[in-house]
């Protein structure tokens, strides 16, 4: 492997685990099981634009198994694998169809990586009331997705030709 | 951004507010708690008494909950990132608290509610 791919991946998985950490400091006022501002996101969507599909993969699931590590007990493991697994396969698929941009693309991501986590919580506690937490999760997929997806579009613009 | 993503976000809106609308057409006052634990039922508890209840684990986790006044809340719990006990207080039917370290479902019903779904024995 080239040394300079190497040191973009070492470099996206650390911006990528930092941003995990910067998001979980901060407070969110209503705290729903997996709603989060998706920062981390950021580097993993860029590294789809910027990188390769392939790459982003494993950076996205390294990034989850060295945040679950580190701030969680490794029982979260589950669910985040679940939703960062089902975000990439739709992130894949609809980049790949070239119908949304990558705002649009940002915000399946999001949405699949809520939608995931909740399913297997569902599945993990044999009780299907989680699901009512559905539209207030979507809500904020789709906000931070936007966000995000702008943001992505902003930064691959300008550091493209320095990826590969 | 493409006009489809605009479709996106808007598709997206209207999916969410339909969610919304049926959910809130079938929210009623609730009247007991139920406690799933590991997807067992572990208790029901009415909510017109104010108690304070602790479930303790058998590896040694615990949550601790208080109905006051018809509302269930955490109020202290073993995980390590108390999203439970964060969490607002519930008093609707389907409502619910999750501490997914802990696998513990708070989940309010009201009476008309047989709760086929939720239950696995």
């Amino acid at each position: 492997m080239k040394s300079r791919k190497v040191a973009s991946y070492g470099l996206f998985i650390a911006l990528a685990f930092i941003f995990s950490y910067v998001e979980h400091l901060i407070p969110m006022p209503f705290a729903l099981p997996g709603m989060k501002l998706g920062l981390a996101n950021l580097v993993i969507i860029i590294a789809i634009y910027g990188i390769g599909l392939k790459e982003a993969f494993v950076l996205s699931m390294v990034r989850i198994l060295l945040v679950g590590f580190t701030f969680r007990d490794s029982s979260t493991l589950l669910f985040s694998f679940a939703g960062g697994i089902l975000s990439w396969v739709l992130m894949a698929v609809f980049k790949k169809s070239k119908l949304f941009s990558m705002v649009g693309v940002s915000i399946i991501g999001g949405i699949a990586h809520n939608v995931g986590q909740i399913i297997v919580a569902i599945l993990y506690v044999k009780n299907t009331s989680l699901i009512y937490y559905l539209p207030l999760l979507m809500i904020s997929g789709v906000v931070s997705g936007t966000l995000i997806g702008i943001l992505g579009g902003l930064v691959i613009k300008r550091i493209k030709k320095y990826l590969i | 951004m493409k006009k489809n993503d605009f479709y996106l976000i808007g598709g997206l809106i209207f999916l969410i507010a339909v969610m919304y609308f049926f959910i809130n057409l079938s929210k009623t006052e609730g009247s007991k708690l139920i406690i799933t634990v590991d997807g067992k039922e572990h208790k029901i508890l009415p909510l017109d008494k104010d108690t304070t209840y602790t479930i303790e684990h058998e590896d040694g986790n615990f949550n601790t909950l208080e109905i006051k006044d018809g509302h269930v809340g955490m109020v202290d719990a073993s995980c390590p990132d108390k999203i439970c006990v964060k969490h607002h207080t519930i008093h609707n039917n389907n409502e619910s608290i999750t501490c997914l370290p802990n696998n513990v479902v708070l989940r309010v019903l009201s009476d008309e509610e047989s709760d086929m779904d939720a239950i696995s024995r």
